[in-house]
């Protein structure tokens, strides 16, 4: 089967990082030499072990930092050399679930699902209705008024993965999303990821579980090591090839 | 979903009630108090300032010194007479020498002339010209009346107190802009505390899409709304001192002292303050925030 044109949205070229400048940096990248290309609409898994670049990685991707060397395309565009002032404009295509959350711990869930709305500049009336909508679609329709410390680690995801997808970007990265909830709640968020997918976000989930990797057939996956992708011709494909990626 | 439609404006609710932000409320309140009162004794100075100039610059007062009344009212009579003649007096009335005795009574009694003391006869003069010029015309023509004339300018014995009201209206100025730089100073604090307070939220929101602007609005609406109720409070206790010790003032009678006094534009000045400072601490925060922001990404 011929693989459908896709247009590519999130490209690497020889990207490296390290943080912090002294000598004992030198040796150290955090990533080295990663390349590779995502497309529009399409799946990715984000696997390694822990310390492996995982969220560099994403940071990278949703502009949290540069790197130090390399090329990074996002939309079409350099990111490297982007001006600050733009970088908000790209970021409003994106939703990020941070792997601890980040909510406002003052903000209500509803406020806190608001947030990239009222960013953005939506309506109030347009907002209280998708934020009702969205945290319906996450099962907390009854918890928008509870603040994050009262809720539990599962709802304070949901409600981050919510805050995440409400404004539909294009692209939505995820840094261990099902890593503080049950493995039944772990599949019903991966459904989630799968739903917005098939509308056409395209989406990058970083998890060190294996087992999520199957319930999302159409997903690809980049592994991590050591700061260097592995083998990406061969996990990077689409549509994934049935049997070829056992590990 | 009812929390969304509550309490305060969504945009004012992302940051919370930091101490340090609430803090500037009653700081502010006292800057603007110390203001108002610095604001009102510059006005009020400057006022009396001008009062004096233009009561004191047309003025002279010719002194006729001879040792025997009877000689001294002759050559003051004619002192008198040639200065109406002058195109530069627009009057000159001689003081009468009762009101004379009853000046000096105080000092020597009431038979200073008896004790053989010479008191000088004396004239009032209004110029038309306030020129120096026309000053020393005047004069000429007095001494030329009488040898015995001297001639005093009232602004040249009062100049000292005019000094005096200028330095302090300056003073006051002075005091004015060094509230207003310590209030900017105090702004730019509360500023940086409350980015270091929301630091967590700053990030989240600038990764959710949040421009430098955005951000700031959100410090400069909270600085500036503590800024104005703390200021109007501040100016209101002023205000009301400002009026309080304006009435003694005026209750003491003094020709010198009464005219430390607040037209209408120096009250609606004064009444402004709060504005203009709120407007500083907009400035400042916005200033704060965007000059911080822009050393992340």
């Amino acid at each position: 089967m011929t693989p459908p044109a896709m247009a590519t949205i999130v490209q690497f070229e020889n990207v490296g990082l390290r943080y912090g400048t002294g000598p004992e940096a030198q040796d150290a990248e955090t990533l080295s030499d990663v390349s590779f290309s995502l497309q529009s609409g399409a799946f990715y898994f984000l696997t390694g072990a822990s310390g492996a670049g995982k969220t560099s990685l994403l940071k990278l991707i949703y502009l949290a930092q540069r790197p130090s060397r390399g090329i990074i395309r996002l939309f079409g565009e350099d990111a490297v050399v982007l001006p600050r002032d733009r970088l908000p404009g790209f970021r409003r295509r994106m939703g990020v679930v941070f792997q601890d959350f980040r909510l406002v711990p003052h903000l209500s869930a509803a406020d806190n699902v608001a947030l990239p709305l009222r960013v953005a500049g939506m309506s109030e009336g347009d907002v209280t209705r998708s934020v009702r909508e969205m945290l319906a679609w996450v099962g907390l329709a009854d918890r928008a008024g509870a603040r994050p410390a009262t809720l539990s680690g599962g709802e304070q995801q949901r409600v981050a993965i919510a805050r995440a997808v409400i404004a539909r970007p294009e692209v939505l990265v995820a840094d261990e999303p099902t890593g503080n909830v049950d493995p039944e709640m772990a599949n019903r968020l991966i459904h989630l990821f799968g739903s917005l997918n098939r509308l056409g976000t395209t989406v990058v989930v970083a998890t060190h579980d294996l087992h999520l990797l199957s319930r999302i057939p159409s997903a690809q996956m980049m592994r991590l090591d050591g700061g260097r992708l592995l083998d990406p011709t061969g996990s990077l494909r689409y549509p994934p090839q049935q049997g070829a990626d056992a590990a | 979903m009812r929390t969304v439609a509550r309490r305060r404006p969504a945009a004012a609710r992302v940051l919370d009630e930091a101490p340090g932000l609430r803090a500037m409320t009653a700081v502010m309140a006292i800057m603007v108090f110390l203001t108002v009162l610095a604001g009102a004794l510059g006005l009020g100075t400057a006022s009396a300032g001008s009062l004096l100039d233009r009561q004191l610059a047309g003025r002279l007062t010719v002194q006729v010194v001879e040792g025997e009344p009877a000689r001294a009212d002759a050559a003051a009579a004619r002192v008198l007479a040639a200065l109406r003649t002058s195109r530069d007096v627009a009057s000159a009335t001689a003081v009468p020498r009762a009101e004379l005795e009853a000046l000096l009574r105080p000092w020597l009694g009431g038979d200073a002339e008896e004790a053989g003391l010479p008191v000088p006869a004396m004239i009032d003069v209004d110029l038309r010209d306030t020129s120096d010029a026309a000053v020393a015309r005047v004069a000429a023509t007095a001494t030329a009346a009488s040898p015995a004339a001297r001639v005093d300018r009232h602004a040249r014995w009062m100049s000292p107190v005019g000094g005096l009201m200028r330095s302090l209206t300056w003073l006051a100025a002075g005091v004015v802009l060094l509230m207003a730089a310590a209030t900017a100073a105090v702004v730019v604090l509360a500023a940086r505390a409350g980015l270091e307070a929301h630091r967590g939220t700053i990030e989240v929101m600038h990764m959710l899409g949040s421009t430098d602007l955005q951000l700031a609005r959100l410090f400069q609406r909270r600085l500036t709304l503590d800024a104005l109720v703390g200021g109007i409070a501040g100016a209101a206790v002023a205000l009301g001192v400002v009026l309080l010790v304006g009435g003694q003032l005026a209750s003491l009678g003094s020709e010198l002292v009464g005219g430390i006094r607040l037209g209408i534009a120096d009250w609606a000045l004064l009444a402004l303050l709060p504005l203009g400072f709120a407007l500083l601490a907009t400035l400042a925060a916005r200033w704060t925030v965007t000059r911080a922001l822009r050393r992340t990404l």
